[in-house]
């Protein structure tokens, strides 16, 4: 007992060593290095950014840092303003696909078994299709001589082309259509496991169905509704191919500032520092959603 | 008692969300058989564009790149991600737990951009520091893409390993087995399902990445889909739709390859007593 003990503790230890080891270099090493990067200036050299320690033959002998990043992001109104869109964008589209998907996630758990499996898959498989191709096909639909344009002219409903790719409005429609799954699928996991009887006892006592949904259903599906949010709010706070080929000129997101910075105006320093400010942003919201899967593993 | 009314407003917002989710993709497919260059304009049904797709050198590498570092990445996230499923799922309490399960889990949800910069900044620096380093191409997209979808892979063993019973582990472990032994007979081949269902989501997502590959790819190493982004930057055309259709058609069939899996192992299970 006490010799396997051992021998199963240097397997244990050396596994947990190779996952300490792996996250040090693709998450704690990286973060680190852009908080670093997000207080140096931006230079040209190779590569493009001020070194953060004076080092004299080896030995660090001063610390060059500066605020000046934050300060721009603070008070450049440019900044600013992408910065709080990303958010209204990111608490819109986000409540509209919660409504979508609610009612969606309702009615495939309450199908029959075979029919069930089969919706399930339905809303999965988007998922598994390019995000590319997902996004192309809305600029095909939505273009001045896209076909829903066509469509309509052809109809007789309107004389000119509507202006629908390139807005904010096909941002939301963006971001909806590429997060639904994620949305649909935690609230489906929570939503099959009701219990039926518990609909029927309302029922039963004589509650209309809005007062069985809003009394028995919505609170018992609520951290499936708290999962899904947060799956479609966090990346889409942060979100760059949406904004960038759907979105006009004046939709301001941080994720296509961040983008921006980095290659087009070759800001490392600048671009490190909207990093910085984006995880601050996010980690409230990232707790949330840990906390969250360690309590449904906690449950049996 | 009413609730066959209330089924009925969940089913049309049911019809009414598969619609949504699949009329664009019905739209590219049927634009992809277009004869005609304009992409809107039905001129008669037409298999050029494929042809004219499989003709184009620049694709065909991008492909062949994506390949590479999705056949590769995954592979690495199965084996990273395994061993993460498996110490959150046995090894009970440790020092550290809840700090390493985040810094595993955390790609689940950030930002791509968040994860492709700091991954950069990451190359960069090891490449002032090591000269040894390779310099940025496809070896580094794939420790990026590894990084980012080793998280899925450790989910999904996790679950499997959660919901199985600890029982012939255990008489394994009491008959004299070593740790490594019974994970080695017992253990993988029971969650092999698992492992093969998160090698294929972790393949999908490397394939489908664009952002993190943007950041941390070199000069020569284009994967498809910063291929297919610049060419969308150009506007709709009609081999972007027959690429779109093929990339539709490939992710049925890993989708459908993936459920078969799942399929298999949800039989293996009920056949156990």
């Amino acid at each position: 007992m006490i010799a396997r003990g051992t021998s199963a503790g240097s397997g244990r230890r050396l596994v947990l060593a190779a996952l300490w080891l792996w996250t040090a270099i693709v998450f704690f090493l990286p973060f680190a290095l852009v908080l670093k990067i997000s207080f140096a200036e931006a230079q040209l050299s190779v590569p493009p950014y001020s070194a953060l320690f004076e080092r004299v033959d080896g030995v660090v002998v001063g610390l060059k840092a500066t605020l000046a990043n934050y300060g721009l992001l603070a008070t450049d109104a440019l900044y600013f303003k992408a910065y709080v869109g990303s958010l209204g964008i990111a608490l819109i589209a986000t409540t509209i696909t919660l409504i979508l998907g609610y009612p969606m996630a309702y009615a495939i758990a309450r199908a029959p078994s075979p029919r069930r499996e089969v919706l399930l898959i339905l809303v999965m498989l988007p998922f598994w299709t390019s995000f590319l191709v997902r996004i192309y096909a809305w600029i095909g639909l939505l273009r001045p001589s896209g076909v829903i344009n066509t469509a309509l002219q052809a109809m007789g409903l309107i004389d000119a082309p509507l202006v629908l790719l390139n807005t904010q409005g096909a941002v939301y429609l963006g971001i909806v259509y590429a997060y639904l799954p994620f949305m649909v699928l935690p609230l489906y996991a929570r939503l099959e496991k009701l219990d039926p009887a518990l609909l029927e006892a309302a029922a039963d006592l004589g509650a209309k169905p809005w007062r069985t949904f809003l009394s028995v259903t919505l609170p018992l599906s609520h951290p499936g509704i708290l999962a899904g949010c947060l799956l479609v709010f966090i990346p889409a706070v942060g979100e760059f191919v949406i904004p960038e080929l759907l979105g006009g000129p004046d939709t301001l997101m941080i994720g296509k500032v961040l983008w921006n910075e980095f290659f087009s105006n070759r800001d490392w320093p600048m671009s490190a520092a909207a990093t910085v400010v984006l995880l601050a942003t996010l980690i409230a919201p990232v707790m949330l959603f840990q906390s969250l899967r360690m309590r449904a593993e906690a449950r049996p | 008692m009413k609730p066959s009314r209330r089924l009925s407003v969940t089913a049309i917002f049911l019809g009414f969300g598969l619609a949504f989710l699949y009329l664009p993709l019905a739209v590219v497919i049927v634009y992809s058989f277009n004869a005609s260059k304009l992409v809107t304009v039905w001129a008669g049904f037409s298999g050029r564009w494929y042809a004219e797709l499989l003709a184009d050198r620049q694709i065909l590498d991008a492909a062949a790149n994506s390949l590479i570092v999705a056949v590769v990445s995954a592979s690495l996230a199965a084996i990273l991600g395994t061993a993460a499923g498996y110490a959150f799922a046995r090894f009970g309490q440790f020092p550290g737990r809840a700090t390493l399960a985040g810094a595993v889990a955390a790609p689940l949800v950030l930002p791509d951009v968040i994860a492709g910069l700091s991954l950069l900044l990451l190359f960069v620096a090891l490449g002032q520091a090591f000269s040894w380093m390779p310099e940025r191409g496809l070896f580094t997209v794939i420790i990026a893409h590894a990084g980012l979808t080793t998280a899925y892979v450790a989910v999904i063993v996790q679950a499997r390993l959660a919901g199985m019973a600890r029982d012939i582990e255990e008489a394994a472990a009491d008959l004299g087995a070593k740790p490594f032994t019974v994970f080695r007979t017992i253990t993988l081949p029971m969650i092999r399902p698992a492992v093969a269902a998160g090698w294929l989501m972790a393949f999908v997502l490397s394939l489908d990445d664009l952002v993190i590959a943007s950041f941390v790819s070199g000069p020569q190493a284009t994967t498809l889909p910063m291929v297919v982004f610049s060419s969308i930057r150009l506007g709709v055309s009609p081999k972007i739709n027959a690429l779109a259709a093929l990339l539709i058609l490939l992710s049925l069939v890993l989708l459908a390859t993936s459920a078969w899996i799942g399929r298999g192992a949800l039989k293996r299970a009920s056949l156990r007593p």
